[in-house]
């Protein structure tokens, strides 16, 4: 058997992706940016769940990370479908300019 | 056989629930089938119903069906149960037939009508609801028929609600006559707090043991049950909405008219006569409220212009002549009265349709004229109607009817001569407008051109019914009395009365009807400037707009409930009570605007909420 990373060391690797992907989404102005952060957070909860199932040796980690890609994938396709609708209407990608759903 | 009886009110109730569900999906055709022949039907059954019923007769007259026991009630139960007895017998007989005759003309009538289908819908509930009353076992049921009658006629006076006026008219109905309802409901709950039951026959065999002649809360029940008997009926002093109910198209004036609504207030007095005769004061209030309202209506149907208006006192006048007739105890008569009225004010309701739709929905008499030679035959049978309306001697039916209220007000015990002389003046002035009405619309020159003419629906029914307008009234002759011994089991057999001078009251009776109908020849027809000659008088002329307005009493009750009550309800708008509510309204205002703050619009906001709200809620979860 392989020598085996730390459960520590890949759970704060995932953390501080995690934590990077979601300053990203709070900070960028950029829609297309924030939806890159978003797959970051994504794929940081994907690293938790194959580096605990490797801990305890199941298989069910990676099946959720291959879930988690699939959601993932989905995602993207309606997502960047909603940036080009807001790319046709605002003529720009900043996303603080839609906000007429101001209450 | 009898078994059928369930079917006579529950057939007009299907077609209303078929035609409100399905009615406008179907075309005219099939809503004029469903609606005229529920209707016809139930007709037919009642007959059938009938003949079994006189055929061989039930034990004690009476044939109870009970349907199922509706609820309990502190223990008794209330059974969903109708009842048959001579008196519904007759009900059901002139409503569903008469019923019939007005549906059957109203297909034709309302044709080009919006609201075809919603049109029969209402009037078959106003048939099924009038079924149920008169069918009606219990007190329970009898109110919802009550009060069915009374959405109906709401809901049909303002059939044409577009104008606002017609709904004005038909909320007037609807609230004054609440105002008896309420008196009705609450006589109903005394009678159930002393006999615990709602059946009225219990009710009716108890009553007498329980309460002596004259105890004051007989007094106070018959007095209960006769507001909402002059709430419906239109007497005195709630008569003010029958005149505006004619903003209804007419075939619905005729059917609240002849067969149904105003003659519950007569039913039900009948019905609970026992209750009456152990209170003769309200009794003798009946007689003189009887008295009052059919000469305060004959007085303003002398000088209306609009001929259904004309028809519409006519009815509160005739209907004064069957509560004089309940008055002095003379039960039979009322009912009897009111069965030839159906006919003949039905005929002439119609025979006033044919005459305004001819006419370009034209109302006012005096714009007419003419019309004896270019609608011939709705002429033959208005004359019908009038004569019969206006007791024309011994051919008419009404002459029978009116003539048997007349005596028996001069001969009951509790009759006299005062009640008589007031009943032979309004048979005077009956005459005067009811050929007054026929002069004015039949003769002289046309002044507006005939724009529709009647066809096979719409004769049709004028015929039967002037036929029985004429030959109803056969049944009670003054030597036979087959009317009322048929209705002897429910009244009790009247006590033979003295008949001294009986010729004298009857032939003094024709007299007065005839000068009558002479009167109004003179008038409008030979010597119209005697009619002019009266109006320049400022004393007539001032007389005829006090009755032209119904001796004012719209304005009275203006003045004295209206306003007081509008005044008082914009004063309490501001008190302590409204302010709490408005209280609370401001205050959730207040929190709404304030949270509306945090729905920005901004996406990065929403992250940050979100992620603000996972901090605290793990945090939360650590520290515990």
């Amino acid at each position: 058997m392989m020598a085996s990373v730390p459960l520590e060391h890949g759970l704060i690797l995932s953390g501080i992706l995690f934590a990077l992907g979601l300053t990203g989404v709070l900070i960028r102005k950029n829609i297309v940016f924030m939806l890159m952060s978003v797959e970051i957070m994504l794929n940081a909860a994907g690293l938790a769940f194959v580096t605990a199932g490797a801990r305890w040796n199941q298989p069910d980690g990676q099946i959720m990370f291959m879930f988690i890609l699939a959601m993932a994938a989905a995602e993207v396709s309606v997502g960047l479908a909603l940036v080009v609708q807001l790319y046709h209407s605002f003529k720009t990608l900043n996303a603080d300019a839609a906000s007429i759903m101001k209450g | 056989m009898l078994n059928l009886l369930v079917l006579i009110p529950a057939l007009p109730l299907a077609g209303f629930i078929l035609l409100a569900l399905r009615g406008r999906q179907f075309p005219a055709a099939a809503n004029a089938w469903i609606g005229t022949g529920s209707i016809g039907l139930s007709a037919l059954f009642s007959i059938m119903v009938a003949i079994n019923f006189v055929g061989n007769p039930p034990e004690g007259n009476v044939f109870i069906q009970t349907l199922w026991t509706w609820m309990q009630f502190d223990g008794n139960p209330v059974t969903l149960s109708f009842s048959l007895d001579s008196l519904s017998l007759i009900m059901i007989l002139v409503i569903t037939m008469v019923g019939f005759l007005i549906h059957l003309y109203s297909t034709e009538f309302m044709r080009n009508e919006e609201g075809y289908s919603r049109f029969f819908a209402f009037m078959n509930l106003f048939v099924g609801s009038m079924l149920i009353l008169v069918l009606a076992g219990d007190f329970l049921l009898l109110y919802i028929g009550w009060e069915g009658v009374g959405l109906c006629s709401y809901l049909l006076i303002g059939f044409w609600y577009r104008d606002k006026d017609n709904g004005k008219a038909a909320r007037k109905a609807f609230i004054v006559t609440r105002i008896g309802d309420v008196g009705m409901l609450i006589g109903i709950f005394l009678l159930f707090l002393h006999f615990e039951t709602f059946n009225i026959q219990s009710v009716m065999q108890a009553a007498p043991k329980t309460w002596q002649i004259g105890s004051s809360l007989a007094i106070l029940a018959a007095f209960l049950f006769l507001l909402g008997a002059i709430g419906k009926s239109a007497q005195v002093p709630l008569q003010v909405w029958l005149p505006d109910a004619m903003a209804g198209p007419t075939p619905v004036s005729a059917l609240i008219h002849a067969a149904t609504m105003v003659t519950a207030g007569v039913y039900l007095i009948a019905r609970l006569h026992v209750l009456f005769e152990i209170a003769p004061v309200i009794q003798t209030m009946i007689a003189i409220i009887g008295a009052v309202t059919l000469l305060i209506a004959a007085c303003s149907a002398m000088v209306q212009r609009d001929i259904k208006r004309v028809l519409a006192y006519s009815t509160i006048s005739q209907i004064g002549y069957m509560f004089l007739a309940l008055g002095v105890g003379a039960w039979s008569a009322a009912i009897f009265h009111f069965m030839t009225h159906a006919f003949f004010k039905a005929l002439l309701f119609l025979a006033a349709g044919v005459v305004i739709l001819a006419q370009n929905h034209e109302h006012d008499m005096f714009n007419m004229g003419g019309l004896r030679s270019l609608l011939p035959l709705p002429f033959v049978v208005f004359v019908i109607g009038a004569a019969s309306l206006s007791a024309l001697p011994l051919v008419t039916a009404g002459f029978y009817s009116k003539d048997f209220i007349l005596l028996s007000a001069w001969y009951s015990p509790s009759g006299s001569a005062l009640l008589w002389v007031a009943g032979i003046i309004g048979a005077f002035l009956t005459s005067i407008y009811a050929f007054r009405m026929v002069f004015i619309t039949f003769f002289g020159v046309s002044k507006i051109p005939i724009s529709h003419r009647p066809g096979f629906f719409m004769i049709t029914p004028l015929i039967i019914l002037a036929f029985f307008s004429i030959f109803g009234g056969y049944i009670e002759l003054p030597e036979t009395h087959h009317f009322s011994s048929f209705l002897s089991p429910v009244f009790g057999i009247p006590g033979e009365q003295p008949i001294n001078g009986e010729g004298v009251l009857e032939f003094g009776a024709s007299l007065v009807s005839l000068s009558g109908i002479f009167l109004a020849l003179l008038f409008y027809v030979l010597r119209p400037e005697y009619a002019g000659a009266f109006r320049e008088v400022p004393f007539f002329a001032s007389l005829g707009t006090f009755w032209f307005s119904g001796w004012k009493f719209d304005a009275l009750y203006d003045r004295l409930l209206v306003r007081p009550f509008f005044l008082i309800v914009r004063k309490s708008k501001n008190d302590f009570i409204d302010a709490v509510y408005t209280g609370i309204a401001y205050l959730n205002r207040a929190i709404h605007n304030n949270l509306v703050r945090t729905q920005t619009g901004n996406l990065r906001w929403y992250a940050m909420g979100i992620t603000v709200g996972a901090v605290v809620f793990l945090g939360i979860l650590l520290v515990r």
